[in-house]
């Protein structure tokens, strides 16, 4: 019955949809490629250079220093929010008191736009470097990576918390039980059962940790800025400063360039990451 | 779950209603469509426009950009169909962008009414923007707080002078009541403006005026220790710790001056509305920032980077619309009474209105007195990175992390390799 429907209905389900997809995202990306062989200040009006952009990159010292940065960041900010929003999801998902409390706590901070959780941490963490006399966020690059993490965490655990819960609710009673009768300590029952059988689970949270710490922007750009003297400036950031904080055309077409380039990175790291974790998972 | 899904629905009903009346009304006719810089203008040309309206019938939207974002939205802007008719670039750093949208105003009404055609910002032999305001900028004193601490603006004729009366007001600051000599030097990207474009003025104007040119792809940096001088005296005589400077705003520093915690804040006329709700006009003054090179003849530092420039690619219809509501601000009662009285202005045109705003009054006395005013160079600033390369600079070195070669070498040498990069 539903079959039948489907065959018969399927444009009404998928057409808008696609359209939408083609209209917001494939349309302009290609059109983004373009513009990144060209010389523009705005998209109407653009020369086309062919490849000269890309040859520029190379020579810009500040795209690899926010490459390398970059890469730091979102490996250390994806282990650690992975292993806190897991430790966190194992602790609720325990039978205390006043659980469901604490979901929705944890997971109120990723309600907040990254711009607004900057400047709300920039003050909270100047108030404290301040006071232990340490230099602040945007004269220190250490405080301001250090900074920038504690943000992203306080910010992300709460949303990898919920999709790690909904994971080990899964985890079928009959294989704990099975491996506590078996004699398994608490230890073994985790790392040789629940941990195989949410794979799915970590590998959609490393996927999305890793991406979120490689595009990560307004809590860069509200935290620190970049500052000090781009010490702390991520990709996103070196592309967005490029784009509008230079003067003469050319600028424009190298920050799309960069944004390509910044973009082909991403997919590659994504999809190495979702081979290698989705090899690990197993059908119970 | 159906409760909540029908009150969704008809939540979003009655959104895309709000989205549809939102919708102008279909313009056949020419309209204008004005993106403004200034934030704190905003409410004034709101006003300034439904009363062009009201006049002539002819729609003007004015839209502000936020402030420090006003070349991301232009660039967002200019390409959408209904793309500002009317916008601003800051100097000719700024023109080098928007040239190629940007009309030639050679011969309209609107030039012929400039006092002086140095307010045209000419590109070869085309005019593509006009100045509309003139601005100046230095110390803005407390009288009232410097007549406490037993001086008077007469006392303060020069840089040393200045240093002395500072000094000793940040020496007896608790038995004034104050915080410190000088609001707190806001270094926070948001407003680090004032010092690494504004104070960063005096030693190019300097240097400028030493080797007689206007503009320079090396800038030498002959004039950088008055520029130390300046700006420790900043920091030492704050309200505040300079290691706290890099999360300081402007607005934090007019707060202290608003709240008589701070005697002198460095800042322009455009502040004249804000402090008047405060001070009367007796009570606040504007004294050139003494750099210690020509005390004797310097005056405020004056100029202007709002020049107006008009859409090229816009309809005929919107052009002339544009043009004839532009010649209408400066010309008009209406007009050049919100420029001069609500907005604080001083125009370039011959039809303007005294304004009452106290510090451009002073800075006609400084002229009148046989003082210099001091042009603003920093339009020729290479970049919006060269400035930020001064402002972390500065920042550092005000905080103890950076020394003060940083700055040097990010004025002298970050000037060179903007300069050519963007050649």
């Amino acid at each position: 019955m539903v079959g039948k429907a489907i065959r018969k209905y399927w444009p009404v389900f998928v057409l808008p949809t696609f359209a939408a997809f083609l209209i917001g995202f494939v349309w302009p990306f290609i059109w983004g490629i373009y513009l990144s062989m060209c010389q523009f200040t705005s998209v109407k009006k653009a020369t086309f250079v062919g490849f000269d952009n890309y040859v520029k990159i190379l020579a810009d010292p500040t795209f690899s220093h926010s490459f390398f940065l970059t890469v730091a960041f979102a490996v250390i900010s994806s282990i650690l929010i992975n292993v806190l929003a897991f430790t966190v999801a194992t602790m609720l998902t325990t039978n205390m008191k006043g659980r469901n409390v604490f979901r929705t706590i944890f997971f109120m901070p990723n309600l907040i736009g990254g711009i607004v959780l900057g400047y709300i941490w920039q003050t909270i963490l100047n108030g404290l470097l301040s006071m232990w006399g340490q230099p602040l966020l945007a004269l220190s690059a250490k405080n301001g990576f250090i900074g920038m993490l504690i943000l992203l965490c306080w910010q992300q655990i709460g949303y990898m918390m919920i999709i790690y819960i909904a994971g080990l609710n899964n985890v079928s009673p009959d294989l704990t039980e099975a491996a506590a009768i078996d004699g398994a300590t608490s230890w073994q029952t985790l790392f040789k059962v629940k941990i195989p059988m949410i794979m799915p689970s970590i590998t959609i949270c490393t996927f999305l940790t890793l991406t979120n710490g490689f595009k990560m922007f307004d809590q860069n750009l509200s935290l620190t800025g970049g500052e000090p003297a781009k010490a702390t400036q991520l990709l996103a950031l070196n592309i967005y400063e490029t784009f509008y904080s230079r003067s003469g055309k050319q600028w424009k077409g190298i920050g799309q360039a960069k944004a390509v380039v910044f973009f082909l990175i991403v997919v590659l790291i994504s999809l190495i990451q979702l081979r290698t974790t989705s090899k690990r998972e197993v059908q119970a | 779950m159906m409760k909540f899904g029908k009150l969704f629905a008809a939540a979003a009903s009655a959104a895309m209603i709000a989205a549809i009346a939102a919708v102008p009304a279909a313009a056949d006719d020419a309209s204008v469509y004005y993106l403004n810089f200034k934030p704190e203008a905003d409410e004034a040309w709101q006003e300034l426009a439904k009363a062009y309206t009201e006049e002539t019938g002819v729609p003007v939207t004015v839209v502000t950009a936020a402030s420090g974002n006003y070349e991301t939205t232009l660039t967002s802007e200019i390409d959408k169909s209904d793309a500002p008719t009317l916008f601003q670039v800051n100097g000719p750093i700024g023109l080098a962008n928007w040239k190629d949208y940007c009309l030639d105003l050679t011969g309209s009404e609107i030039v012929s009414n400039l006092t002086s055609d140095a307010f045209e910002l000419k590109d070869e032999d085309a005019i593509y923007g006009i100045a509309y305001v003139i601005e100046s900028y230095g110390i803005i004193t407390n009288k009232t707080l410097l007549e406490k601490a037993g001086y008077t603006l007469d006392d303060i004729k020069s840089f040393d002078d200045l240093k002395a009366v500072a000094d000793d007001i940040q020496a007896r600051k608790d038995e004034l009541g104050v915080k410190g000599a000088f609001a707190s030097t806001g270094m926070d990207g948001s407003s680090d403006w004032r010092f690494k474009t504004h104070l960063a003025n005096l030693p190019i104007y300097y240097e400028y005026q030493a080797d007689g040119i206007d503009n320079t792809d090396a800038i030498k940096g002959d004039f950088l220790d008055n520029y130390k001088a300046v700006f420790d005296l900043y920091i030492t005589d704050s309200t505040c710790d300079p290691a706290e400077l890099s999360a300081k705003t402007g607005d934090d520093a007019r707060a202290e001056f608003l709240n008589g915690e701070a005697v002198f804040y460095q800042n322009g006329s455009w502040e004249y509305s804000s402090l008047a709700e405060n001070f009367s006009d007796d009570e606040i003054a504007m004294i050139p920032i003494y750099f210690g090179v020509d005390d004797e003849n310097q005056g405020l530092c004056t100029g202007t980077e709002n020049y107006w420039c008009v859409n090229a690619d816009a309809s005929e219809e919107d052009i002339q619309a544009t043009l004839d509501f532009m010649n209408w601000c400066v010309t008009s009662e209406t007009g050049t009474d919100c420029m001069a009285n609500t907005m604080g202005f001083t125009i370039p045109f011959k039809t303007a209105v005294e304004s009452p705003n106290v510090f451009v009054k002073q800075d006609a006395e400084y002229t009148a007195n046989g003082k210099t005013p001091v042009s603003w160079n920093f339009t020729t600033m290479p970049s919006e990175e060269w400035k930020n390369g001064v402002g972390s600079a500065l920042t550092a070195y005000a905080a103890g992390t950076g020394d003060w070669d940083g700055v040097v070498s990010a004025f002298v040498d970050g000037w060179a390799s903007e300069a050519a990069l963007a050649g």
